[in-house]
């Protein structure tokens, strides 16, 4: 399938400056969140609470920032938050699907909502259902779906008017293993075959960044990291070394030895640093007499560079 | 040609044909048409709301209450009509009716106004609305429209019905001139009928998710107060008497009919210019109430 060419929208997709909330009651959700974001599937994760929800209801314009900038697909969802809202999709954590409509005719109403004219809201809804996987059960009544085909209409309606910026809140919550796959499978291809650019916010790591190019994360409202991906995993390759006993011993012996090995559950994760580690590596585990159970590469997981984000 | 080249060639074509045949995947397609703005929306809005009043484009079971309240209406008015063309005489006058059918309107707005509100807020759709292009205030004002205009059709389309029985019971241009100029304060009671029963009924009912207590909550606000009316009436004085229709939204609107239409049962004395008053200022605070409360949902 061939990629469509967006026309070239600002080369910044989401951009803000010392972007700050504070709610009435005290509570700051948003504290100088300085972030640029380039189009592409990006992953914006953090803990429950860390202030997802409320930076995407201030991208939406739905809820006034206490200080800072932000622009959306170039425009000021503060002024401008109308236009921004069509040029946005919006897929929400919770439940928002009336139960006694039929899916075709709710996201039809919904894509009459984004402006589309009623002859081609009807045209696009069929599509939009068609292109997340239910076609054939577009005319039962929403009440009868299970989880896994809510959150398919859920991103239909966030779909339908063609946006150039999809913002998904949770999009695999409540699903099982399989239904997860499949939904980022979906979110994979819309970022890349339909050429839409996704923010999909995420408290599980492992997850995005599996679909994703970019990852921002944030924790208690401030800014943890904002990279590419491929730039958070290269040169990030670890070897992991699990014996049976003596792990401390071994890693003071490869400290030691100039490298610098971490304890990491039962075992021990050291940052490749050529290809002559593993003899070395494997003589210090003779020489203890170490029973070794395992010893293999992996590649670093961008949880791990979170991690030391967190603590640094 | 032998038998197999013959087997080779039906293949050759059915493989063709099934080649042909295949549905294409067209994949994702861009919209470069026209996106309409908050107007438009706003009216679909509206328009939705409308059919879902009258629960159209919905299951057979969301039709089934409005269309039977409409239907008891338009008995009544035919039944109306059927008598004046038997006796001459209009037992009511049209301004009389709205009053007349005010309990129906009052279970029409009970059932509709949780219809157009409550459902949204149990389902969790309006962080849905509030992400397009509308602003805020739209979305209740666009409903309470919907609701308006719903109440003032299922009163205004029995009137249009008496009228045209009774242009056909009286003779003469003139007279069915008439008859159209008594229609007119009917016509305008059914908007104040439809104003005042749709802001209060929305007004409630978007306190409530569940449609089967914002339907009672509706019912309530304007049965509850109706005994106090009875109580000033029976205990008071003259002045009391005039102005104790006050006391209920369904006695307030039969006073401003009274005032302005001369409708029976209703005596303001010289308090019509209150009860204006008193019409506007209710309509006036359940709009400003529905639109702080719609603020205030964010879900």
């Amino acid at each position: 399938m061939t990629q469509i060419a967006r026309e070239s929208i600002a080369t910044e997709l989401i951009a803000t400056e010392a972007l700050t909330k504070r709610y009435p009651n005290g509570v700051t959700a948003l504290s100088a969140l300085t972030v640029d974001v380039e189009p592409g599937i990006v992953g914006l994760v953090g803990a429950n609470g860390a202030g997802k929800s409320t930076l995407i209801k201030i991208l939406l314009g739905l809820l006034p920032p206490t200080s800072g900038q932000v622009r959306v697909l170039g425009l000021d969802p503060v002024a401008d938050g109308e236009r921004v809202r069509g040029r946005v999709g919006y897929m929400p954590e919770h439940d928002c699907l009336p139960p006694d409509l039929v899916a075709a005719e709710f996201v039809t109403h919904m894509a009459r909502m984004s402006g589309l004219p009623r002859a081609t809201a009807r045209e696009r809804a069929s599509e939009a259902l068609r292109h997340v996987g239910l076609y054939e059960e577009r005319y039962r009544q929403i009440g009868g779906y299970s989880t896994g085909m809510k959150q398919r209409v859920k991103l239909a309606q966030a779909l339908v008017h063609d946006p150039d910026l999809l913002l998904l809140d949770e999009p695999t919550n409540g699903l099982d293993p399989a239904g997860r796959d499949a939904m980022l499978a979906l979110v994979h291809r819309i970022g890349t075959e339909f050429g839409i650019s996704v923010v999909v916010c995420s408290h599980l790591l492992g997850e995005v960044e599996r679909i994703c190019d970019s990852l921002v994360a944030i924790d208690g409202g401030k800014l943890l990291r904002s990279d590419r991906i491929s730039a958070m995993t290269t040169t990030t390759d670890v070897l992991a070394v699990e014996v049976g006993e003596g792990t401390q011993e071994l890693a003071a012996r490869l400290a030691s030895l100039g490298f610098c090995p971490r304890i990491e559950g039962r075992g021990l994760v050291l940052p490749i640093a050529g290809d002559a580690m593993y003899d070395i590596v494997l003589d210090a585990i003779a020489d203890l007499e170490l029973p070794l159970h395992r010893l293999d590469q992996r590649r670093h997981r961008v949880a791990d560079l979170f991690r030391e984000a967190a603590n640094v | 040609m032998s038998e197999g080249a013959r087997l080779s060639e039906g293949a050759r074509l059915s493989e063709g044909v099934m080649s042909s045949g295949v549905i294409h995947d067209i994949g994702y397609q861009r919209y470069t048409g026209p996106r309409l703005g908050r107007g438009y929306v706003t009216r679909s809005l509206y328009l939705h709301g409308l059919r879902t009043v009258f629960g159209l484009g919905r299951s057979a079971k969301a039709k089934i209450f409005p269309w039977v309240a409409v239907g008891i209406v338009a008995v009544v008015a035919t039944v109306l009509t059927a008598v004046r063309a038997q006796t001459g005489r209009p037992v009511l006058s049209y301004a009389d009716f709205p009053g007349a059918v005010a309990v129906l309107t009052t279970l029409f707005c009970a059932t509709a106004a949780p219809e157009l509100v409550s459902r949204d807020l149990r389902g969790g759709v309006l962080p849905l609305y509030f992400s397009r292009p509308l602003r805020r205030a739209d979305y209740p004002l666009a409903k309470l429209a919907a609701l308006v205009s719903a109440v003032w059709l299922m009163l205004a389309g029995p009137l249009t019905l008496m009228f045209v029985g009774g242009a056909f019971s009286v003779h003469g241009p003139g007279a069915v001139r008439d008859e159209f100029l008594d229609l007119l304060p009917g016509l305008v009671q059914s908007v104040i009928y439809a104003a005042v029963y749709s802001s209060l009924a929305l007004l409630v009912a978007s306190f409530a998710g569940r449609r089967a207590v914002a339907a009672a909550l509706v019912v309530a606000v304007f049965l509850v107060t109706t005994p106090i009316v009875g109580v000033i009436g029976v205990s008071g004085g003259q002045a009391a008497q005039q102005l104790a229709f006050l006391a209920s939204p369904t006695t307030l609107v039969q006073g401003v009919g009274g005032w302005l239409f001369d409708v029976s049962g209703s005596d303001v004395g010289p308090y019509g210019p209150v009860y204006g008053l008193a019409v506007a200022g209710l309509v006036a605070a359940c709009v400003l109430l529905l639109l702080v409360r719609y603020r205030r949902v964010a879900r």
